[in-house]
């Protein structure tokens, strides 16, 4: 350090200019890329690209591959899902083998949702620059890293050169005091967070979550903060790195060990935002106050405590905004003025990079435990990676699943998407821990209710909208 | 990339905010792995009724818009997911440009990588684009991206903010790839001082 006195810089600030190659006047940055994710559906194009110029992989060692978009859940075989899908797959087995690049396949005990393996491997490290073709990346946020999903021609330049053009964002601290009550998770501080400032209200910053109630949740629970930040149209969620980071961290594969570790933790605890840095925008929450949170529209904004009614019309002043809420009821079939709780349900969908981890399928099977799934419904609970897969059934977990009549099924994005057969069918109506309830997003003609796990586990018993509480 | 200057077409007028890049390409015809064929599937659930048939009252199955370049859309367009399946839908489709107050950033971005012009105007003249091709859905709407205005009705312009590196990629219809490819000795440096650090 030059300056004895530098002026206070927050994180953004400082992994931003650790990773500047290159910046001319009248040009956006290059920065430097140090973990590449990747995954079949947003890459083949991007090798594609490679191959046509005759360009290599520069930097094969920080580039990691792994299929969970359109893969199977059933079972570990490519049969079950259609011919373009399977052949998407295979696509990206094929371009990882020519350009020598990482992949953890249908067949690895390390495969699963990529922005589940990247931080259970160790990959994702504090101070980082991530970036993966899918929009989810402001997961790897939640261990103090820049993380940020592009598009395909992205994913090829940074294949080429490990490097991307970027324009730096603006700084937003999402401030969230207090402490959470039980019943109340990670995934109703963010539903929270998204009914409040919208779902374009992060648009041009890098979110990042300070204050006790962010400070107290463990990692998993961090993931799901980062994870729905770009829900609110922000690039990135970020949250600066601690003890609790660095406990997670230990001994994964990829982290550093030895010597190296302690190196890294001296720098990991550089990255966090100095005491009085300013942000550009500020938002505080009081966790105390938050209830168990849920959706009753079509886009993760339109959100409310389960205990609310939905909004009446009038009460939006912005005439769009009254249109949209007015056009998503109409698509979700339900009523101003309503209450959600007792509403029936079809399908219940455990899973996705938002709610299924070790930790998320606990809060679940809390729930399940000497309980049934109500009758006719259908409950999906697919875990993040086969890793957690294992961790959950070495727990016992998949047997109290199994018991309360719920699928359980392999690792992938599964109904998240609807990419690969698991899906609502028109008309359904589904409580998801997933991230978007975009008109048909779990297929066509659902319709999705976003909540936490224990909001989502505690419905399936009822085969209606149930507060969790009332079964804690 | 495809170049562009100037372009001059009627529009197809969206008026619905947020819409989200599941709707303008459904997850299901993401299974592709080249960049072809995807207009035929662009905001296919919102075109198709139930039953597979076009939905008449969709402005994409509109005679009048047919052959239309430029898209007005509402607010926040392109939120949601990273997938460039979604510019490459609209430009497949025929769009050239997009007109609205504000855009999703990823999906801006990725706009810009292909030749998809976003054009950010106020809410003012957003409105009065509206009101214009209400009227007349055949009224054209000149887009120079050279001068960065969008102009329309009788002589109206209004200009538009567009950063100067994208700006001249466009007018090139060069990829940003060939810059970042001759940073390559800058790389090779910042490579040799942090690795195994
Ligand atoms: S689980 Fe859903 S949001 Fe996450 S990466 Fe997969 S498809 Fe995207």
């Amino acid at each position: 350090m030059t300056d004895s006195n530098p002026s206070p810089r927050t994180m953004l600030s400082k992994i931003w200019s650790d990773h500047v190659v290159a910046q001319e006047p009248e040009s956006p940055a290059v920065l430097y890329i140090d973990l590449h994710l990747i995954h079949e559906v947003t890459s083949p194009q991007a090798f594609a690209g490679l191959r046509e110029a005759g360009r290599q992989v520069r930097r094969p060692d920080k580039t990691f591959a792994t299929m969970d978009h359109s893969t199977p859940t059933l079972a570990l075989d490519l049969n079950l899902v259609n011919k373009m899908a399977a052949a998407q797959v295979r696509q990206l087995a094929k371009n990882c083998k020519e350009f020598g690049v990482t992949l953890y396949d249908l067949q690895s005990d390390r495969r699963g949702i990529v922005h589940v393996i990247g931080a259970e491997l160790g990959l994702t490290q504090p101070g980082m620059l991530i970036v993966c073709g899918d929009s989810h990346t402001s997961t790897h946020g939640a261990f103090g890293a820049l993380a940020f999903g592009i598009g395909t021609s992205e994913v090829e330049h940074v294949l080429a050169t490990q490097c991307l053009l970027q324009t730096k964002q603006n700084s937003f601290e999402v401030r969230v005091e207090g402490k959470m009550d039980p019943g109340v998770t990670a995934k109703d501080i963010i539903l929270a967070v998204m009914a409040k400032i919208g779902v374009d209200g992060g648009n041009g910053h890098v979110i990042e979550y300070t204050g006790p109630a962010i400070r107290a949740l463990d990692m998993e629970q961090r993931m799901t903060i980062c994870n729905m930040t770009i829900e609110a149209g922000a690039r990135a969620g970020m949250i600066a790195p601690d003890d609790t980071t660095f406990e997670y961290l230990a001994g994964r594969e990829y982290a550093p060990s030895g010597k190296a570790w302690d190196a890294a933790i001296d720098h990991w605890r550089q990255v966090a935002t100095d005491e009085g840095a300013s942000f550009d925008r500020r938002v505080t929450l009081d966790a105390g106050e938050l209830e168990p949170m849920i959706t009753y529209g079509t886009n993760p904004s339109m959100g409310m405590p389960l205990g609310d009614r939905i909004p009446t019309l009038d009460q939006f002043s912005d005439v769009d905004q009254r249109q949209s809420v007015e056009k998503a009821l109409k698509y979700m079939d339900l009523e101003p003025g309503q209450s959600l709780l007792g509403h029936e349900i079809d399908v219940v969908f455990i899973g996705s990079c938002t709610n299924s981890r070790i930790t998320d399928l606990r809060l679940a099977a809390g729930i399940l435990d000497g309980r049934k799934v109500a009758e006719g419904l259908r409950m999906l609970v697919v875990p993040g990676s086969q890793s957690v897969k294992r961790q959950a059934e070495a727990e016992g977990l998949h047997e109290i699943f199994l018991k309360a009549g719920a699928e359980w099924r392999e690792a992938g994005c599964s109904m998240c998407l609807a990419m690969n057969g698991d899906e609502l069918e028109a008309g359904q109506y589904g409580v998801s821990t997933s991230n978007r309830n975009y008109e048909g997003r779990q297929g066509k003609g659902g319709r999705t209710f976003l909540a936490s796990p224990l909001t989502a586990a505690a419905s399936a018993v009822r085969g209606a909208i149930t507060d969790p509480r009332t079964l804690l | 990339m495809e170049k562009f200057r100037k372009l001059t077409s009627h529009v197809v007028p969206l008026a619905e905010k947020d819409v989200d890049t599941d709707q303008i390409i459904p997850a299901r015809f993401l299974t592709v792995i080249d960049k072809l064929g995807l207009g035929e599937h662009l905001f296919e659930d919102w075109r198709n009724l139930a039953d597979g048939s076009p939905n008449p009252e969709f402005v994409l199955n509109r005679p009048e818009v047919q052959g239309a370049q430029i898209l007005l859309a509402g607010s926040n367009f392109g939120c949601g997911s990273s997938r460039e399946h979604a510019p490459w839908a609209l430009m497949d489709w025929g769009v050239r440009a997009v007109i609205s107050t504000s855009f999703a950033d990823i999906f801006r971005n990725n706009s810009l990588k292909n030749g998809l012009l976003p054009v950010i105007v106020e809410a003012e003249a957003h409105k009065e684009l509206f009101g214009i091709v209400a009227q007349d859905p055949q009224a054209e709407v000149t887009i120079d991206l050279v001068s960065q205005t969008v102009s329309f009705g009788n002589g109206h312009a209004v200009n538009f903010p567009m950063d100067p590196f994208a700006k001249l990629s466009l007018l090139e219809g060069v990829d940003q790839l060939g810059y970042l490819l001759s940073m390559e000795g800058k790389i090779a440096a910042y490579e040799a001082s942090h690795d195994g650090s």
